[in-house]
C-alpha cells in the first residue's frame, strides 16, 4: 500500500507504525513519529495500525540556532 | 579584610545563577548548535562555551540514510546538557506547535521549548500574532515556553503575560551579527519583565554578547557568532569570558558619564 512518509510517497508492506520503523532501522534512534498530523507516542507505536493514504512524519534532532 | 572582601565578591559572581522554569544554571550563554563543519567541531565549540543549555532543530529523518550515520543528541546528550528544541523555520503557529509536541516526545517528556514563528524569510522576523497564538496553546498545553520576539517592550509584557517563562528579543536579524540595534528597547523590556530576558539573535562578537549582559540581560542565546567565526572553538570561548564580563560590569554598576575629563592623579603634591 501507498502512505506519505515524510512527504513523500512511499510503497509499505508494514501494518503497523512499529512494522514500518523496525524495517525502517530506525526502532531504536532518538525519533519522535506523528500519524496524521496527530502525535503518536512511543507506547503507541506497536498498536497503531497503518493504512492506504496514512501521513506519517519521523522526526528527529539536528544543528540549529 | 580588603582580601576577604574580595575573595567573597569573587565567591557571590561565582554562584550568581539565573533561573529558568524552576531550574537554576551557572551559564548565561545559551549556545546553537547549526552551521558548524561537523558534529566534532559542534561538540567542541559548546563545551569551550560554557554553555549549559544547547538548542536544536526538530526535522525530518533521511529516510534510507545509514542507520550508524551519528546523531546530534549523541554528541550533545540530554544527559549532560539541557536541549532546548526549537521551532525555527516555522512559518505558522500550528507547524510550531506540533513541533513542539514532537520534540516534548523525542526528549522524554521534556518541556523546555524555544518557540520561534517566522514571517518572512528575508529578515527572519517572527510573526509577532502566530508568535502571541501559539505561545497561548503551547502554554495551555503545560510547555515552558521561551519564546523568541521583536524588540517590541509592549508585545514582550503580552508574552509575559501569557505565561511564557523567558522572553527573548532579537538583538538584530537571526544570522546578521549587526549586535543589538535598539539597545533602549531591550533596556526597557529587561526593566519591565518578571521572568528572564534573554537576548536572542543578531550577536556578532563578544562585545556585542558583553552589551547584552551590561543592559541587564539574564542571558545570551547565539549560534551565528560562534559557529561563521574563523576559529570557532575560540570564539565559544570569547563568548563565555564577554558574557561574565558583561554580567559583572552590570552587578558592579558602571560609573556615570560626564562630558569632561577628571584626573586620576591627584593635583596635590606635583613637584612643580
Amino acid at each position: 500500500m501507498r502512505i506519505t512518509l515524510n512527504g513523500e510517497s512511499f510503497d509499505c508492506s508494514a501494518t503497523s507504525l512499529q512494522e514500518l520503523l523496525t524495517e525502517l532501522q530506525l526502532l531504536d534512534k532518538r525519533i519522535a513519529v506523528e500519524f496524521n498530523q496527530q502525535l503518536c507516542p512511543r507506547s503507541g507505536w506497536v498498536t497503531q495500525a497503518l493504512q492506504e493514504g496514512d501521513c506519517i512524519e519521523i522526526v528527529h534532532a539536528i544543528g540549529g540556532g | 579584610m580588603p582580601l576577604a572582601a574580595v575573595k567573597h565578591s569573587t565567591k557571590d559572581s561565582m554562584q550568581d545563577s539565573f533561573t529558568l522554569a524552576g531550574q537554576a544554571y551557572s551559564s548565561r550563554l545559551l549556545v546553537g548548535t547549526g552551521k558548524y563543519k561537523d558534529l566534532a567541531e559542534t561538540g567542541e565549540a559548546i563545551a569551550a562555551s560554557g554553555a549549559e543549555i544547547v538548542t536544536v532543530a526538530i526535522r525530518r529523518t533521511n529516510i534510507g540514510q545509514n542507520p550508524d550515520e551519528p546523531n546530534l543528541l549523541d554528541v550533545i546528550s540530554p544527559e549532560q546538557y539541557t536541549i532546548l528544541p526549537n521551532t525555527a523555520g516555522c512559518f505558522d503557529a500550528e507547524s510550531a506547535v506540533r513541533t513542539c509536541q514532537l520534540a516534548r516526545e523525542l526528549l522524554d517528556g521534556h518541556k523546555l521549548v524555544k518557540l520561534e514563528v517566522l514571517g518572512d524569510e528575508k529578515t527572519l522576523y517572527p510573526d509577532v500574532p502566530a508568535t502571541l497564538l501559539a505561545a497561548e496553546k503551547l502554554v495551555a498545553d503545560g510547555f515552558d515556553v521561551m519564546v523568541y520576539t521583536s524588540d517590541d517592550p509592549l508585545i514582550a509584557r503580552r508574552l509575559e503575560e501569557i505565561g511564557c517563562c523567558a522572553i527573548m528579543p532579537l538583538a538584530a536579524p537571526i544570522g546578521s551579527g549587526l549586535g543589538i540595534q535598539n539597545k533602549y528597547n531591550i533596556l526597557e523590556i529587561v526593566e519591565s519583565a518578571k521572568v528572564p530576558v534573554l537576548v536572542d539573535a543578531g550577536v556578532g562578537t563578544a562585545s556585542d554578547a558583553a552589551i547584552a549582559m551590561e543592559l541587564g540581560c539574564d542571558g545570551v542565546l547565539m549560534n551565528t557568532a560562534i559557529a561563521a567565526a574563523q576559529k570557532p572553538v575560540l570564539m565559544a570561548e570569547a563568548m563565555k569570558h564577554a558574557i561574565v564580563a558583561g554580567r559583572q560590569a552590570f552587578l558592579a554598576g558602571r560609573m556615570p558619564r560626564k562630558r569632561y575629563a577628571s584626573a586620576s592623579s591627584p593635583i596635590d603634591g606635583l613637584i612643580a
